[in-house]
């Protein structure tokens, strides 16, 4: 950054793309959400606000229908256990194909980067195929969605945790092994709270990824029953649909943000360096090398 | 195992790190490798005549590749290779509008946005935590016939009749996927652009180079592996999308994609032998992108671990 830069037109014009494309981007969204206020049925146009599509119309509104909070409970649910399960499978594999260097490890580390650049549909395809012609013992349904939403999102933990790992080093975790630590004392007081920041911001990418998620969700929904928010979005605005689409994709969106708020919170509390927006681009941009 | 009992060093602290990684590993394996498998298996296998229903060949010596070239005929010259084309034409110009677009956006904020910098990325990273549909659902609500984006544009006379964005039109999908795969698009982008080393830059302009000739001869070429890594990062789930273009048009058969056959052949007319043939036949137009992002980042990683 050099100090004697001047101010050129060109960053004027690439100041105004800038704002024009995040206003193009996140306004759509705005318009989304005020029109889940609607107190009429329109899905085009603002109307008189009101909360009908939310608890106010007895048949349609997210309250009352239920399909649609099935739907909403279903995505918080599988979005909670994936987390809890890919999570730990994820830094596990992050540590151990850091220091266990061999032929096979390098093997296990390509495998792991396989599924990041995997389309989403061959992955749906793939696990619908070996549900019904091979592991049909596993119970259709969200047993079979959150095994999808595991396999999918583990290797996001592991690519995050493994870009800290070799920020960390191994210094630490030597001089804990030279003051008598066991290893696994050294993981478990030394290793993992150094780790937190990068656990945390995986937690944040595993639930935005499950909740995302439609096509393996999708491929292995049995019906109503095991619906998501995204596939219910998804089927509901090609028929006779009203803003209690809206309304449930807002629903989404606030727990998302709030699940996001709070990792972010935590992730600033413990990481000295603080774990900002930068912190967080990083951590995305490094699954895409 | 027995690689890892070879190696040099102490044996136990091998084992003791390898047990780490076995369950994921193994999870890998069991749900992804076999999965894949299993796709090999249905599209080489063959179909029960009475049900219908498809008999996977799990030995490779008993293989039939019967159905996978009956698809591979369709795919070249047939009535699939129009839907390849056309899904490789939109993707083909989807990416062009990311590119378009996500430069410039990138470039600012990586090197020009000075202290709004941080206040610009949390606006980038905001679209990640926002569903993918919800995002095209907010679309078809602006797009309706009586909907804002008709109502601006009759507002400034650009045309006097709301026009329908929502019936199978090629430009809607192309504008769609752009939309949906930007974010995805500038972060990796962004991360490349703020990381060249800002002297090589102030060298250029030292040695009397305009900004223009700066930004073409010193950053441009050193943002190429974040402009190849952003690209093949969107390229990838483009390919596979089947539910922008089918939601951004009411499914219409105009703008169909080869992710439209696939998901028909498996969960519509129940032919899966297909659909799994299809998928393989997908799997190697992409493998070039998916070989060249391993090798990349397998690199990158070995010389950061040096």
């Amino acid at each position: 950054m050099s100090v004697f830069r001047r101010k050129h037109g060109s960053a004027r014009w690439l100041a105004l793309i800038t704002w024009l494309y995040v206003i193009w981007s996140l306004a759509p969204v705005l318009v989304a959400v005020r029109i889940s206020f609607n107190s009429g049925k329109s899905r085009s146009s603002l109307q008189s606000p009101s909360f009908r599509w939310y608890w106010g119309d007895p048949t349609s509104s997210v309250w009352h229908d239920e399909s649609l909070h099935t739907a909403l409970f279903n995505t918080l649910e599988l979005a909670a256990l994936t987390m809890l399960i890919a999570t730990p499978l994820g830094v596990a594999m992050a540590i151990g194909l850091h220091r266990w260097r061999s032929r096979v490890s390098t093997g296990a580390n390509g495998l792991m980067l396989v599924p990041i650049v995997t389309p989403e549909i061959v992955f749906g395809v793939a696990l619908f195929l070996v549900f019904t012609e091979l592991y049909s013992g596993v119970p259709s349904g969200m047993p079979r969605q959150l095994i999808g939403h595991i396999t999918f999102t583990m290797s996001f933990v592991v690519v995050i945790v493994r870009g800290r790992l070799v920020a960390i080093g191994d210094q630490y975790e030597e001089a804990a092994r030279d003051l008598g630590a066991t290893r696994l004392q050294a993981i478990r007081l030394v290793l993992l709270p150094l780790l937190a920041p990068a656990i945390f911001a995986s937690v944040m990418v595993v639930f935005a990824t499950s909740v995302d998620d439609f096509v393996i969700s999708s491929f292995l929904t049995t019906g109503a029953s095991t619906d998501t928010v995204p596939i219910k979005i998804y089927s509901g605005a090609r028929g006779s649909s009203t803003p209690a689409l809206n309304a449930l994709a807002t629903v989404m969106l606030c727990f998302t943000l709030l699940a996001v708020a709070l990792a972010a919170l935590a992730m600033r509390r413990m990481s000295k360096r603080g774990g900002d927006a930068e912190g967080m681009a990083g951590g995305l941009a490094g699954l895409s090398g | 195992m027995t690689a890892a009992l070879v190696t040099t060093g102490p044996r136990r602290r091998t084992r003791f790190w390898a047990s780490f990684a076995v369950p994921g590993v193994g999870w890998l394996i069991a749900f992804f490798v076999v999965s894949v498998y299993a796709v090999m298996a249905v599209a080489f296998g063959t179909v029960d005549p009475v049900l219908r229903t498809a008999v996977p060949a799990w030995n490779p010596l008993q293989w039939d590749f019967a159905a996978m070239s009956d698809v591979l005929d369709r795919v070249f010259g047939g009535d699939l290779g129009t839907v390849f084309v056309r899904t490789f034409r939109f993707v083909a110009l989807s990416l062009a509008g990311c590119i378009l677009v996500g430069y410039p956006v990138a470039y600012y904020v990586a090197r020009k946005a000075g202290p709004r910098r941080g206040l610009l990325l949390v606006l980038l990273v905001l679209p990640f935590w926002i569903s993918y549909l919800m995002r095209m659902l907010a679309w078809t609500n602006l797009l309706q016939l009586d909907g804002i984006v008709n109502d601006v544009l009759q507002f400034l006379h650009l045309q006097d009749e709301p026009h329908n964005w929502l019936d199978g039109n090629w430009y809607t999908v192309v504008f769609g996927l752009t939309y949906g795969y930007l974010p995805f698009f500038i972060l990796p982008l962004y991360s490349t652009l703020e990381r060249i080393d800002g002297r090589l830059i102030e060298a250029g302009r030292d040695l009397g180079a305009s900004s223009m000739q700066t930004f073409f001869r010193i950053t441009l070429p050193l943002s190429v592996p974040g402009l190849m890594a952003a690209s093949v990062i969107t390229i990838l789930p483009m390919f596979g999308d089947y539910y922008t273009n089918t939601y951004l048009t009411s499914g219409s058969p105009k703008t169909e994609m080869v992710g439209n056959q696939i998901e028909n052949y498996l969960l519509g007319t129940s032919q899966p032998q297909t659909g799994a043939s299809l998928v393989l036949v997908l799997m190697a137009f992409l493998f070039v992108l998916m070989a060249y992002y391993l090798y990349t980042t397998l690199r990158q990683q070995r010389m950061a671990e040096r």
